[in-house]
């Protein structure tokens, strides 16, 4: 007897990969050729005349110091915003995980704001740092530091990092907090009768036996950084001052729904497409070698 | 039995169906007008539905100008366009160029046998909306413009005459450096710094801004906005940031809180702004014509507006097309925009408008509010000061304010920031006419 299950139906393996599948289709590949075939034309926001031009938006793209700066904006946003979220998430994560009495309230705290949507957060942020009305732009004053984001570039950054971020721990958190708990106590041990001090211990054994945690992290990170962030920015600083702050996607956005740029915003997302998928495959076939399952 | 009362409902409401249609119909009213403005808008409908039974106009809130106008786009792409669309200035080109997506007002009211003369409308106001051949595309709604508003207790603490604005820059710094002795953070501030000091600036003193009438010529128009004056402007606000003669308050009107606050006791914003600073500055103010460069013009020009028109969109049924006319006849009755004007601060669009408020004696009481219109209607426009029509306008907005927070800073010079404006700017226009020769090549 064929102790083997053999499932002899032709369509019902189709069907069950169909939701997925249809997904995919209609909200990925979809728009993506849409973009693909939007990116060599030129069309009035009608939809009325459209005419074909290959790749002038491209050309016109790279010839925009505006882009250029985008890009260098990006990926300043995105390092730091994936450094500071994840260290301090590992950072708290590490004081969580030795809390005995009353970890659940701490816990809960450090998730708190994750329920929070960006644009909220976004606004949060922004009423704090108002330049005329906010509370610490007012406690900033009695040092004589001027806070005017609305100007000064450096603190627009600074504030949409530290927006991005302050959302982001809670998540990073979670996962390092799972990560620290799922690594056997008798190793930990074992090193500290061997004698080795906290912060050995954190570099030989927690670390690399946290790295699958950590490089999914990352993975998920930069994601966020390169699209999740839109809100914040949307509400914080709209891009500006001087497009310090006006990070790729925004761009996108920017220009294709307020600027009605349709063949402009279209060359953008399909060069954003491929830079995420490089991202994606670098970080999966050179950082992934150092991760140890 | 409850299958019985279900269907004598089901049956009764099919029945009814095509009478309810019958009743009224719909009419589709986008706008972007949030808030206070927007119970007035609300309002103006209720007005106007109980007024007649034939047509039912809906208004719906779309959110800020930006949203609504890719709403609209939205919805004409996708067949289903709104009636009425309140677009704002910037959009304007984009709609004119669009002439297959709408209606032109004119011609609505003709085909809809509604009376209806271009004349009737103040000229300085519809000529913003008027297409090259003369035709009157879209109707004015909200119409402001920039003017100077300036705390009266402010001028009182610092030993200045709260009934003696300053009328040029340069009586603005002598005033600002009074301000800044007498304890103020800050002489004055501004609000949509591209509108008002670039672009009004430069219809104010009578300059170009663009070549071709600021493009009312044609599409093949390109930017002159890096000449003499503009620099100058520029460079003075650049220096009087640092000398915190000048704060700037970031894009848009966010810096509305520095006059509100009494941080900055002046202040340059749209003559809408009226009805917002009444209901939250708690101190005197008044208003006064935008200042001018004394050494530039001996008298200026007349300022530009801002603001938003209705357009009407191709794509609906002949008869409610009557229903549209009839409500923007309604709009534009002298009552509706008298009311219009003087609880809002936005300009009346029609000479009778203005003629009614002038004449029930209202500006006697409130003179800072004929400001604005003295402002747009004490000299004929000219070719430099009828307004701005480029393509691609809300990016080009978006480009200037960029390099005007760059020279502001102090990261660049005036020359390079309008240059690179310049540059930046005319590669957007180009494409635009592209975009718009290919439309013409296939007629």
């Amino acid at each position: 007897m064929d102790k083997r299950s053999v499932f002899k139906h032709r369509f019902l393996p189709y069907l069950l990969l169909a939701p997925q599948l249809i997904i995919t289709g209609l909200f990925f590949l979809w728009p993506a050729f849409d973009a693909l075939f939007s990116s060599v034309m030129m069309e009035d926001p009608f939809g009325l005349d459209s005419v074909f031009v290959g790749g002038e938006n491209f050309v016109l793209l790279l010839d925009d110091d505006e882009y250029l700066g985008a890009m260098g904006v990006t990926g300043l946003f995105s390092l730091l915003v994936c450094f500071f979220s994840l260290s301090l998430a590992l950072f708290f994560a590490l004081l969580a995980d030795r809390v005995i009495r009353g970890a659940v309230v701490y816990k809960t705290l450090m998730i708190w704001p994750y329920a929070v949507a960006p644009a909220v957060a976004g606004v949060l942020w922004l009423f704090l740092f108002n330049p005329t009305v906010g509370v610490f732009t007012y406690i900033l004053s009695w040092f004589g530091y001027e806070w005017n984001h609305y100007l000064n570039g450096d603190q627009a950054m600074f504030l949409v990092v530290v927006a991005a971020v302050w959302k982001q721990i809670s998540y990073n958190f979670l996962f390092f907090l799972a990560g620290l708990q799922a690594i056997p106590r008798s190793l930990i041990e074992a090193a500290a009768i061997d004698g080795a001090d906290a912060v050995q211990r954190f570099w030989t054994i927690i670390l690399p036996l946290l790295s699958p945690t950590t490089f999914f992290l990352v993975v998920i990170n930069v994601v966020y950084a390169f699209f999740d962030t839109f809100g914040v920015i949307h509400q914080v600083t709209g891009g500006g001052p001087n497009g310090a702050t006006n990070i790729l996607v925004y761009k996108v956005f920017h220009d294709g729904f307020i600027g009605l740029d349709l063949g402009g915003s279209a060359v953008q997302s399909v060069i954003l497409m491929v830079i995420v998928g490089l991202l994606t495959v670098v970080q999966f076939r050179f950082v992934e070698r150092g991760v140890h399952y | 039995m409850l299958v019985r009362l279900f269907l004598v409902v089901y049956f009764v409401g099919i029945l009814s169906l095509p009478f309810s249609v019958h009743a009224a119909e719909d009419i589709q009213w986008w706008h972007a007008m949030g808030g206070k403005l927007g119970e007035k808008v609300n309002s103006l409908a209720d007005g106007f539905n109980a007024s007649q039974d034939g047509f039912r106009v809906v208004p719906v809130y779309k959110g800020n100008y930006a949203e609504t106008m890719t709403a609209g786009i939205a919805a004409f792409r996708s067949k289903r366009p709104p009636h009425i669309l309140q677009v704002f200035e910037v959009g304007t080109a984009t709609m004119m160029a669009a002439r297959r997506a709408i209606r032109p007002i004119g011609e609505v009211m003709a085909a809809a046998g509604e009376a209806f003369d271009a004349d009737e409308y103040i000229a300085s106001i519809s000529g913003y909306y008027t297409g090259s051949d003369g035709e009157m595309l879209s109707l004015p709604f909200n119409s402001s413009t920039p003017v100077l508003y300036y705390n009266k207790n402010a001028f009182k603490k610092a030993g200045l005459d709260p009934n003696k604005p300053p009328k040029t820059w340069q009586q603005v710094v002598d005033y600002s450096k009074k301000l800044l002795a007498a304890g103020y953070e800050c002489g004055f501030s501004t609000a949509w710094i591209s509108w008002i000091h670039l672009e009004n600036l430069a219809a104010w003193h009578n300059t170009p801004f663009g070549t071709k009438e600021n493009g009312f010529g044609g599409l093949d128009s390109r930017l002159l906005l890096n000449g003499e004056l503009l620099v100058k402007h520029l460079t003075k606000l650049a220096v009087w940031e640092k000398e915190k003669i000048f704060s700037y308050g970031g894009r848009r009107n966010l810096g509305n809180s520095k006059f509100i606050t009494a941080t900055c006791p002046m202040y340059t914003e749209s003559s809408a702004g009226y009805a917002g600073f009444k209901a939250a500055a708690d101190f005197d103010f008044g208003i006064s014509e935008l200042p001018y460069w004394s050494d530039v013009v001996e008298s200026p020009q007349n300022t530009i507006i801002g603001g938003a028109s209705l357009w009407v969109m191709a794509g609906h049924k002949e008869s409610e097309y009557r229903g549209v006319a009839q409500f923007l006849k309604y709009l534009s009755s002298p009552a509706i925009q008298a009311d219009w004007h003087q609880s809002t601060g936005y300009l009346p669009i029609t000479k009778a408008a203005y003629e009614l408020t002038k004449q029930s004696g209202y500006y006697q009481k409130h003179p800072d509010m004929e400001v604005a219109l003295r402002q747009m209607t004490s000299s004929a426009p000219t070719s430099n000061s009828k307004g701005l029509r480029f393509g691609h306008m809300a990016r080009l907005r978006d480009i200037i304010l960029n390099e005007i927070e760059a020279v502001i800073s102090g990261r660049k010079s005036a020359k390079d920031g309008l240059d690179s404006i310049v540059r930046s700017g005319n590669k957007l226009l180009a494409s635009f006419e592209k975009i718009s020769g290919a439309r013409k090549s296939k007629k």
